[in-house]
């Protein structure tokens, strides 16, 4: 199985020292995965767990105060592994947009307010490919037309589009140009459920067609089901467990993982749900040991003091957490059901 | 008031406004143990530079110019300051009840405010004091000051007021059945007081600017040392074409070092107040 | 709490607003909310969830039950008095008491300048009857009712909390009052995904354990289904379907509600999607639609449906504003091709 990207022992931190205070967030402190060509990966995790800042360092965006202050990540585009953290801006810029793209959450902000949908297209591609007005507009038509927007869509302002077309033109313009790897940041959010099947159906329908790899960032496990191939569970910056997609849902490990799983409804089940109290922690200042000792409901004594290490429990099962450690010794996997 | 604290310590910036600040402020206190009273004359050799028994010379009325500047340095001061206090006070109170409460009440306000916004304040100025000259005391200037400049800053709170009022919270101050003045007071007015500080801060030295300017046209009450009735009394004595520089250098020098120590402390106390500044282009030190 | 003559708590009797939108020279009038009739259960509390996507008249439909909007025609009538006629007194002195809103937003919905606490005491004060030696127990009491206490809220500023203990504390906010009815506008859309259940569970507590009355506005069915015992669904201004929320959602009659429950993403991968659906037209061309507002994109629309304004027709214990189910439509208008009752759109 190619690799495309290859993170290893991430840790980055937003350090601040202003008027005397200093202060460290450890936003990613930590964290290894692998993500394969042609897959698209998902990273669940509630606000504050890291993933908008993994996604950041991803897209090369590391600017003060966020720092990387150890680990790497190895890119593999055309056969050749680049060490993405020791590029020059200008080779970044390259590499942005026309390799990787990022498709972020508020499409808004993306377009500009003042320009019509086609003239963004065509600065954007302008900026990267050397082509004529007229050709620009002929690809531009023949792409929306592929996804299944209107015509009318690219002589209109941003605020004429309701967010889903938005959302949906947002994407045609992070994939255009056949980047091979495409970061979406909460792409649903904020989205009618209408509207957002439509947009994971097209996020989807470009996987298939130009064979690319994505990573979905979302704290919404329904998006994950039904879009994503593996997914990677995180919290306050570090990687608790991950596994293809269905093996995740079926028999998810951790207990954070299963608390994300069972704390949503379904329709046709009015049994009652129940949410772990607390909080996720403040990265400034995380618990010692397991960070998710302070809520877990199976904490035992060694998850105060050690931090549990990414076993691989199956193929393509990675879990972080002395119970199943524990638990490997014996037979049987741990008795955890999934409905309360 | 660690804010201030932090800020002398981390802000060079800070450190010399306030520096700055200092010194015009002791001046202004030396004026209550100045040997001269503030409108004596000929109590000292006239037309001296400045010299060790005259730090800043002597007038050609025989003025100590140092003394003097400290009453002048208080006058102005007092004067701006009473100029803003009532500028901004109705500013405040006519902007926040016409955005507040809308409607024809906000129509009618902001009619009489485009009214006054449209007349020109100077040559207004200019007209009034030259009919009351003579009977124009140092208060009176300021009462004047600060009533024309109150139609401005009223439309900028107005509309700070009218954002305010669409905000969630003051709905859940209307459900927590909170009256109209109370919502203004308790949930608006804090976010106002930062704006209202710089905003204080450039009437005021518009209000000096004011001061000084009617001075200069002789249009004030001259028997008063200000920073602007030296400088009319500088020009009329010739000090200029006769080198005593020290007349109208002095106050001129003051009003500068006041502008630049206003300035500079609220120009650093906003980017210290504001999160995003704080932290934005910190580098960092790697391996940290 | 609840009326004892048996009226309900609530009714709404085509409840109509217009908004007129300047576009240069033209004025367009559009019907954010058009002709809606929908009433609370009489004599117990219920949670009444309505459902709809952005743009479908649900927001505006809650400001006016809560006052902040007056309507264009129709009556909004809360235990017998007309709300869009109340006085400003009158609206201090007992409406506020009974209904009482909750926002979207926790953190838009309290001041960052002022401690959170000071909220819960001035609505003590000024609608709870509270003295000043009875207002710490009052506040305390309500913080309790929904899992938080005084001594963990007290001097803490917004950003303090998290969005969760936010919006528990905006809810102990208006219980205070021991209201009758809570108008809860997308309670939970802000909160992360696992956090929701609490909130939402707190909704089902108030209204078993206090007698308090829910309507409860949002865009996720799931959430839905789970609160609420009767649901209306909202398409451009028009109830298109309501009913219990298992009718409704675990048979669902409308076409549109078909799709929207079809659209849910199940946390489940075994059940993905099958078919592709409609892109929504722009909104002003939804809401200028003549006839069913829904023909542009109802996979079973008939020729009827472009030409006349559906009725509301009890289908099954549900009320359903759609033309197939009219059992009065002449058979050459139907389509050949329409099954007895429209297919369910799950994969």
């Amino acid at each position: 199985m190619a690799t495309i990207a290859d993170i290893r022992d991430l840790r980055a931190y937003y350090i601040t020292d202003a008027y005397g205070v200093r202060r460290t967030v450890r936003a990613v402190d930590g964290i290894s995965l692998a993500i394969r060509r042609n897959e698209i990966y998902g990273i669940a995790g509630e606000s504050g767990c890291g993933k908008s800042t993994l996604l950041k360092i991803l897209l090369g965006t590391i600017t003060p105060p966020l720092t990387v202050v150890g680990g790497s990540v190895t890119y593999t585009f055309d056969g050749m592994p680049v060490d993405m953290l020791s590029l020059s801006e200008d080779e970044l810029r390259a590499m942005r947009w026309k390799e990787i793209s990022y498709v972020p959450q508020g499409s808004m902000h993306v377009l500009n307010p003042v320009r019509r949908i086609r003239d963004t297209f065509r600065d954007f591609i302008g900026a990267h490919v050397r082509t004529s007005p007229r050709e620009t507009d002929e690809m531009v038509r023949a792409y929306l037309r592929d996804l299944g927007l209107p015509d009318k869509v690219l002589g209109s302002f941003p605020h004429q589009l309701s967010g889903g077309m938005r959302q949906r033109v947002t994407i045609a313009l992070a994939t255009i140009l056949s980047p091979k790897l495409i970061l979406a940041d909460e792409p649903t959010t904020a989205l009618d459920v209408v509207v957002q099947r439509g947009v994971i159906q097209l996020l989807q329908e470009i996987r298939e067609r130009e064979r690319n790899t994505m990573v979905v960032v979302t704290h919404d496990m329904g998006v994950h089901a039904n879009l994503t191939d593996r997914v990677a569970v995180l919290y306050a910056g570090q990687l608790v467990e991950e596994a293809d997609t269905r093996t995740l849902f079926a028999q998810p490990r951790h207990p954070y993982t299963q608390h994300l799983i069972r704390s949503l409804p379904k329709i046709d089940d009015k049994s009652e749900r129940v949410s772990i109290p607390g909080r996720p922690p403040a990265l400034d200042n995380p618990p010692s040991g397991c960070r998710f000792h302070t809520r877990c409901p199976f904490a035992m004594e060694v998850c105060k003091n050690e931090v549990p290490a990414l076993e691989q429990i199956a193929p393509s099962h990675r879990v972080a957490c002395f119970l199943v450690s524990e638990r490997r010794a014996e037979a049987s996997p741990p008795a955890i059901e999934l409905q309360a | 008031m660690t804010v201030l604290r932090d800020l002398l310590r981390f802000s060079p910036s800070f450190r010399w406004g306030a520096m700055f600040l200092l010194v015009v402020l002791v001046l202004a206190a030396l004026s209550f143990v100045a040997p001269y009273g503030p409108t004596e004359r000929r109590v000292v050799p006239n037309n001296r530079p400045p010299s060790a028994t005259y730090l800043l010379g002597t007038t050609t009325l025989g003025q100590d110019v140092f003394w003097l500047m400290t009453y002048a340095v208080r006058n102005t001061l007092i004067i701006a300051g009473l100029a803003v206090l009532i500028g901004r006070s109705i500013a405040i109170l006519l902007g926040s009840f016409a955005g507040y409460v809308g409607g024809l009440t906000d129509r009618v306000l902001s009619a009489l405010t485009d009214t006054f916004i449209v007349i020109p304040r100077l040559p207004l100025l200019i007209l009034i004091s030259f009919i009351l000259r003579g009977n124009l005391s140092f208060v009176s200037i300021a009462v004047l000051i600060g009533l024309l400049d109150w139609a401005w800053p009223s439309k900028r709170y107005r509309s700070q007021i009218l954002s305010l009022r669409e905000e969630e919270f003051t709905q859940t101050a209307v459900f927590s059945g909170m009256g109209r003045l109370k919502i203004i007071l308790r949930e608006h007015l804090p976010f106002l007081i930062p704006f209202a500080l710089a905003d204080m801060v450039s009437g005021f030295l518009f209000a000096i600017g004011f001061e000084i300017t009617l001075a200069v046209l002789g249009l004030s009450d001259l028997s008063t040392p200000t920073i602007g009735t030296m400088i009319y009394w500088a020009t009329y004595y010739q000090s200029l074409l006769a080198r005593r520089w020290w007349w109208f250098g002095a106050p001129i020098a003051i009003s500068i070092l006041i502008v630049v120590a206003f300035y500079l402390i609220s120009t650093t106390l906003s980017t210290f107040l504001d999160p995003r500044t704080r932290l934005k282009n910190i580098a960092v030190k790697a391996g940290a | 709490m609840h009326q004892p003559n048996g009226e309900p708590l609530l009714q709404i009797e085509r409840l109509s607003r217009v908004f007129s939108i300047r576009q240069g020279l033209t004025t367009r009038r559009f019907l954010a909310v058009d002709q809606v009739s929908l009433a609370l259960e009489q004599g117990r509390p219920e949670i009444l969830a309505v459902v709809g996507e952005s743009g479908s008249g649900k927001t505006t439909l809650a400001r006016m039950i809560l006052g902040l909007e007056t309507p264009t025609s129709g009556r909004l009538i809360f235990k017998g008095r007309d709300v869009a006629r109340l006085g400003p007194r009158e609206r201090r002195a007992w409406f506020m008491k009974e209904v009482q809103p909750i926002f979207q937003d926790p953190f838009a919905a309290f001041s960052p300048l002022k401690k959170v606490e000071s909220y819960l005491y001035e609505t003590a004060y000024n609608l709870g009857g509270a003295t000043r030696a009875s207002v710490d127990d009052q506040v305390d009491h309500a913080l309790t009712a929904v899992g938080l206490s005084l001594r963990e809220v007290k001097g803490r500023y917004p950003n303090e909390l998290s969005g969760g203990q936010l919006q528990r504390t905006a809810i102990a906010r208006a219980l205070i009052t021991s209201p009758s009815l809570l108008v809860a506008d997308e309670p939970v859309s802000m909160l992360d995904a696992s956090l929701r259940m609490s909130i939402v569970n707190s909704f089902r507590d108030l209204k078993e354990q206090q007698g308090v009355s829910v309507i409860y506005i949002t865009h996720d069915l799931a959430t839905a289904y789970y609160a609420a015992d009767r649901i209306a669904v909202m398409l451009r201004g028009w109830v298109v379907e309501h009913g219990t929320v298992e009718q409704v959602l675990g048979s669902p009659k409308h076409p549109y509600t078909q799709i929207l429950k079809a659209s849910v993403p199940e946390p489940d991968p075994s059940q993905k999607w099958q078919d592709k659906v409609a892109l929504a037209r722009p909104e002003a061309e939804e809401y200028m639609q003549a006839g069913c507002k829904f023909a542009g994109r109802c996979p079973f629309a008939m020729d009827i449906c472009t030409r006349a304004v559906p009725k509301d027709l009890p289908v099954e214990g549900q009320t359903v504003k759609c033309h197939l189910y009219d059992p009065e439509l002449p058979a050459d208008q139907r389509r050949p091709d329409r099954p007895q009752i429209p297919l369910q759109m799950t994969s």
